[in-house]
């Protein structure tokens, strides 16, 4: 293979943490996690928590803290959803990694080398559920030599008998602090200038999800150089300009229909991403004074169903001009329609 | 060749209407590198366009060898094998495909087809441009499964392979994907300076960009034709904002009649005037008898491949010209109602005909409460 460029790997890959105890703000992981390098012993574990909080990388720095590069390739089995993970894969492919015995190899590598292998299911809430049963008893069976690492957004799609039997570990969302730390450490990197209402900025539209700030930042710097204003931060991470959302409000506040299927229109021909307009619509509608709480009820109500249109396909701009029909109905307290 | 064809941009450096763009985008391949990208607007706003000028920015006039080949995979899905055909538009640096095409295996084609072509890097005798990018169309019709398979294989070959997402509605985007690439939102070009208020320029208003009758204005002189003053503006009214259909109108004027006259008539879609047709024998009578000759309508736009979603917008279109504000909400509602469960469901007709049924019933309501 040719080599890489350095500048082609993304940020993300870059700074990833290659060590467990360099995760930032995931403390119970990481002193379980530390103790299990000093004793090698290691319950089944369950990752979950929202994206971007670093589960996978933990995952991965253990797993390599563990065995070190050389034993890596064979004691580690990593399985993503874009491997095929039906239910034949659980029965053989994973059957047949986990029954292999492996003993403890210590030639002074410096790695603890535990007598186990590691098995990493990564977005495990996209497997499905007779794959998960048909893992129970393999989990079982081959505890003595093989360990289980579930990676999942949502714990609810994990069944049951899964989850029990293994140790469970809530990755929660980084705190703005922690965030500006680690950002401000990469642009120092990269040799990147970014004021402090870019950095706000940042931390705010990412959410706690460090990935989707670091993707932002790199965006921002291949496309504007190395000076990022908050402008050009909006600008790559899709996130809707505050006076559009403002436009459809007071339009909707307006009363008029024409008015309202307009502004509509117009938020569809400029491309914005509707989903994204329904939750910073949601934001101005639940912070704004003037309306009342059952009004409010009924917008969010609307939001809702909407949202679970759009991700069954529908078109968006007919949920758009649902929910502003909707929320014009109800701030002008006339009966809305359906349900 | 067809004027839209023609007078396609073929750089970065000659694109009009979004210029900032394309100067970004110059920006980003400069090392001869950029990373993943998604460009998401409506149709008709050049999305494709920025792609092609791209992928010509990057692998310089190879990039615009394509041949086009109709390949078969064989897909071992666990116990038995899939046959996916799909059709591939593919140069030495470049494949670009609609894995969407496979419908509901979709996945298979991105977890065995993608991923192989991702594997491969081609070797230059350079030894430079280590990577090949892959091009796919219609992202926002791929499943979920497809796209959460999409996901891994874009971070673990990000080394060889960049891909290039195109789409028209990034809602349909799983977050996940979305936050892997670098967001690309492709407006649709405003009609004309004229037809923004001043609250909206302020809002849209990028110094660089052109507007629809610019170009048109531009094609028109590229041409030596003779515009006469407003018929530009008239055609881009009637465009939708889609620069596409703008420039295809234009070319169809100019064929039914040279020299244009200021009043010269812009022929509308066919089917628009159809639905039109539609729209107005609903006003005319609410009965059964009725709702059955709209559904033969109905059948024969659905048999010309009229995509049934946009039967309904432009149905609810016609029918909103016409109604007073409260029937407005009302029929709105319906409208998405219907259109969400077209999605869920299997035959379009049914969808179709009972919103037409709905609407009857509302406005019959309506007309009996009013007039008595």
């Amino acid at each position: 293979m040719a080599p890489v460029l350095q500048s082609s790997q993304p940020w993300v890959e870059k700074y990833r943490p290659k060590q467990v105890k360099d995760v930032a703000h995931q403390d119970e992981v990481v002193r379980v996690l530390t103790n299990t390098l000093e004793t090698t012993n290691c319950p089944h574990m369950l990752f979950y928590g929202p994206p971007g909080t670093g589960k996978t990388t933990t995952a991965l720095a253990i797993a390599h803290q563990l065995y070190g590069p050389e034993l890596y390739k064979s004691r580690v089995l990593e399985l993503n959803a874009s491997d095929d993970r039906g239910i034949n894969v659980v029965r053989t492919k994973i059957k047949n990694f986990a029954a292999v015995a492996v003993g403890t190899v210590r030639h002074g590598s410096g790695y603890p080398c535990p007598p186990y292998k590691i098995i990493i299911l990564d977005e495990a809430d996209s497997m499905t559920e007779d794959a998960q049963n048909a893992l129970r008893r393999t989990m079982e069976t081959y505890s003595k030599v093989t360990r289980f690492f579930f990676i999942c957004n949502y714990i609810s799609r994990i069944i049951e008998p899964l989850a029990s039997r293994c140790a469970k570990f809530r990755f929660k969302p980084l705190t703005e602090e922690i965030m500006t730390t680690r950002i401000l450490y990469i642009c120092k990197e990269e040799g990147l200038n970014l004021d402090s209402e870019a950095l706000s900025t940042l931390s705010c539209i990412s959410q706690g999800d460090l990935r989707r700030a670091i993707t932002y930042l790199q965006g921002a710097a291949r496309l504007f150089g190395s000076s990022i204003s908050s402008k050009d931060l909006i600008s790559v991470s899709g996130v809707i300009p505050e006076d559009v959302v403002q436009a459809l409000f007071s339009a909707c506040k307006s009363g008029n229909f024409d008015t309202a299927d307009k502004e509509v229109k117009n938020v569809i021909a400029e491309g914005y991403s509707v989903s994204q307009m329904l939750s910073q619509l949601y934001d101005v509608i639940v912070e704004s004074d003037d309306i009342s709480d059952e009004q409010k009820a009924r917008i969010c109500k609307k939001i809702a169903e909407a949202d679970k249109c759009l991700i069954d396909g529908a078109d968006e701009y007919l949920q758009l001009l649902g929910v502003a029909s909707n929320t014009m109905c109800a701030i002008s307290n006339m009966p809305s329609f359906g349900s | 060749m067809l004027w839209v064809d023609k007078y396609r941009p073929k750089t970065l450096d000659k694109v009009l209407v979004h210029q900032d763009i394309a100067q970004n985008l110059k920006k980003l391949v400069t090392e001869q590198d950029c990373p993943h990208l998604l460009f998401y607007g409506p149709s008709g706003s050049g999305k494709k366009t920025l792609i092609m000028a791209l992928l010509r920015q990057l692998f310089g006039a190879s990039a615009d060898k394509v041949k086009v080949e109709n390949k078969n995979w064989k897909v071992d899905a666990g116990s038995r094998t899939i046959d996916v055909e799909l059709t591939t538009l593919s140069s030495t640096h470049h494949v670009e495909l609609s894995p969407s095409d496979a419908g509901f295996q979709d996945r298979y084609v991105v977890q065995e087809i993608i991923k192989e072509m991702a594997k491969n890097r081609p070797i230059d005798t350079k030894g430079k441009k280590g990577f090949k990018v892959l091009v796919l169309n219609e992202v926002d019709k791929l499943s979920r499964e497809a796209q959460h398979s999409l996901r891994r294989t874009m971070e673990k070959y990000s080394s060889s392979c960049r891909l290039i997402l195109c789409c028209n509605s990034s809602s349909k985007v799983t977050e996940a994907i979305r936050s892997r690439c670098l967001n690309m939102r492709i407006s649709a070009p405003t009609e004309g300076e004229n037809f923004c208020d001043t609250k909206v320029r302020r809002q849209l208003f990028q110094p660089m960009s052109m507007y629809i009758v610019k170009v048109l204005e531009f094609i028109g002189k590229k041409e030596g034709l003779q515009l006469p003053s407003g018929f530009a503006d008239r055609i881009a009214q009637q465009s939708n904002r889609s620069l596409r259909r703008a420039i295809l109108s234009f070319e169809t004027c100019r064929v039914q009649q040279y020299p244009f006259t200021t009043n010269q008539p812009i022929p509308p879609m066919d089917w628009e005037e159809y639905v039109s047709e539609i729209a107005s024998s609903i006003f005319k009578e609410q009965s059964p008898k009725r709702l059955f000759e709209v559904r033969g309508k109905l059948y024969e736009l659905l048999i010309n491949c009229i995509p049934p979603e946009i039967i309904l917008k432009r149905l609810l279109y016609e029918l909103l010209k016409k109604l007073d504000s409260e029937l407005k909400h009302e029929t709105s509602h319906w409208a998405a109602y219907y259109e969400h469960r077209l999605r869920l469901g299997q035959k379009a007709i049914f969808h179709l005909e009972a919103f037409v049924a709905k609407f009857m019933s509302i406005y019959k309501g309506f007309l009996i409460e009013t007039f008595g």
